[in-house]
């Protein structure tokens, strides 16, 4: 593991049955960096992306996490109260469907507040002020800040994933399409909103898309999966438009302009 | 500042059978700080691909790129992605033939986010003033270039590339969509950097430009299809 890697992966195995989801897969992502993870349905990302938060556990390899004291963890070998810990302070998770990481029955406010709490913030009011202000940043009116999720559109619930995400500033971001489902305008919206926040807060983030636009407007380097294997990686540009692998070639010449 | 070694590039078509075009073989340039090197060639030759690699949007199959940076010399054609990220951050700056837009960002801020080490504020009265010099009228810096016109989004582009000051700067065809008045204020930012010892590596199809910017011309030749 390199001097400053803040979290690296070394030949990540997983199969499901003879289903391949994970080959030998290397990862490395440095503080600040977004990398891009693309790839066809099915070739193992969101695989990818569980594995390397501690959520599932590979058959076979290893994922080393740099704390900000510069200690290393074995994310699969840490107690599961010291993984949650992580998942609660120095990292966060966008989910595809924003309705797996909300909280229904909690308010906007509450959703966006509660991570604050579960971090031993206290004071009320404080919190309020500060979901209030995280509502804010992701363009959801303040005068929202009471309404249940439910009553939110589709492009305000991932939004609001964010914001509850951010909220507790984050090293480490995980996020599995992030733009996915929504329409075109709103994903433009919240594309710039996720770009600005990332270079803003230093933000390190993996990011999950099977849209090629979209890591080339947010990442910096991209790895191109195909039935579990990593075939191609490199600086994001420099994949998409030298690419060398067949598969790659395949992935750029299918899409319109990326 | 920037000198290739035996530089070769090919392209491997594989959706094509594999079809092999050779571009570069065996390229040497050399260009100094202060210096403007214009790549000649007919099209098709390879002029772009070759900037490309200079800037480590293309790969290299074989040779070297070295690059003066942060003090030491530096091989872009072996460098890391990271660092190639570093390289173009303080050392190399790019100008390429068409902009590429981003949504909803300001055409004010596109330039202003390109600035190098300068606070925010800074950075805008600059971007501002570049702007205004490419006669960008002010009702258009607040406004996302998706709308403008192509020789509005190359002067969006231009200001871009110039505003870094980076001591290497490479521009393909900047002034292929401007018109005289604005390719002539083109010409006097070339001179300009060049004035600053930026070294340049350019593509002017449009002899006026070339013969009023170049030192010297390096010229591509096509190579034989191998396939
Ligand atoms: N829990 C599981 N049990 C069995 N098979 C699984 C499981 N999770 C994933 N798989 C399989 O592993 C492969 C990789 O799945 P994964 O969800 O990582 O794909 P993906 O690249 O994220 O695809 P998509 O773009 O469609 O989300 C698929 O073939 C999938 O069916
Ligand atoms: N990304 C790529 N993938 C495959 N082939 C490419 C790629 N980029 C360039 N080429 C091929 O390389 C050759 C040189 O192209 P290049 O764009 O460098 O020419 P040029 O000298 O800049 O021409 P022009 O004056 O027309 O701009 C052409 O045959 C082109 O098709
Ligand atoms: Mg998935
Ligand atoms: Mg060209």
């Amino acid at each position: 593991m390199s001097e400053d890697t803040l979290l690296s992966a070394s030949r990540l195995t997983l199969r499901f049955g003879a289903v391949p989801a994970l080959v030998e897969v290397d990862a490395e992502l440095w503080p600040g960096e977004v990398l891009a993870v693309v790839g066809e349905s099915g070739s193992g990302k969101t695989t990818l992306l569980n594995v390397l938060s501690g959520r599932l556990r590979p058959q076979s390899g290893v994922v080393w996490y740099r704390d900000p004291e510069g200690r290393l963890h074995d994310v699969h070998a840490m107690p599961l109260p010291a993984l949650r810990a992580l998942h609660r302070s120095d990292w966060g998770f966008v989910h595809q469907n924003p309705r797996e990481n909300l909280r229904l029955g909690v308010t906007a406010g509450g959703n966006v507040g509660e991570r604050l709490m579960a971090q031993g913030s206290r004071h009320y009011g404080r919190i309020r002020e500060e979901a209030i202000g995280w509502l804010r940043q992701v363009e959801i009116d303040a005068d929202r800040v009471d309404d249940l999720p439910r009553t939110f559109s589709g492009g305000m619930l991932q939004r609001l994933q964010i914001a509850r995400t951010l909220v507790t500033h984050p090293r480490l971001v995980f996020m599995d399409e992030p733009t996915g489902g929504l329409d075109v305008s709103v994903q433009a919206r919240l594309l710039d909103l996720i770009r600005s926040l990332v270079s803003r807060l230093g933000i390190a983030a993996v990011l999950v898309t099977h849209d090629l636009a979209v890591a080339r407007l947010l990442a910096h380097r991209i790895m191109v999966m195909q039935r579990g294997r990593v075939v191609e990686a490199g600086l994001t540009d420099q994949v998409l438009d030298d690419p060398r692998h067949e598969y790659t070639q395949l992935l750029v010449s299918s899409v319109l302009q990326a | 500042m920037l000198r290739t070694d035996s530089l070769d590039k090919s392209f491997t078509l594989h959706l094509r059978n594999g079809l092999r075009i050779p571009v570069l073989h065996d390229v040497n340039l050399a260009v100094h700080a202060g210096e403007c090197v214009a790549l000649t060639g007919p099209s098709g030759a390879g002029k772009t691909t070759l900037l490309r690699s200079l800037y480590g949007n293309y790969r290299a199959d074989a040779g070297h790129i070295w690059l003066r940076h942060d003090g030491a010399m530096i091989d872009i054609a072996a460098a890391p992605p990271r660092t190639v990220v570093q390289v173009r951050a303080a050392t190399l700056g790019y100008v390429s033939q068409f902009l590429r837009v981003v949504p909803r960002v300001p055409a004010l801020d596109i330039v202003a986010d390109a600035a190098r080490g300068l606070a925010p504020d800074v950075a805008r009265a600059r971007a501002e003033e570049l702007l205004l010099r490419l006669n960008i009228p002010r009702r258009l810096h607040a406004l996302p270039p998706a709308t403008f016109s192509g020789g509005e989004q190359q002067r969006i582009n231009l200001a871009r590339g110039f505003i870094g000051r980076h001591p290497v700067l490479l521009l393909d065809e900047p002034t292929a969509s401007l018109d005289a008045e604005n390719r002539d204020i083109v010409i006097a930012m070339i001179r300009a950097a060049k004035a600053e010892k930026i070294a340049i590596v350019g593509i002017f199809h449009d002899t006026t430009v070339r013969d009023a910017v170049a030192d010297r011309t390096h010229d591509v030749t096509p190579l034989q299809d191998a396939a």
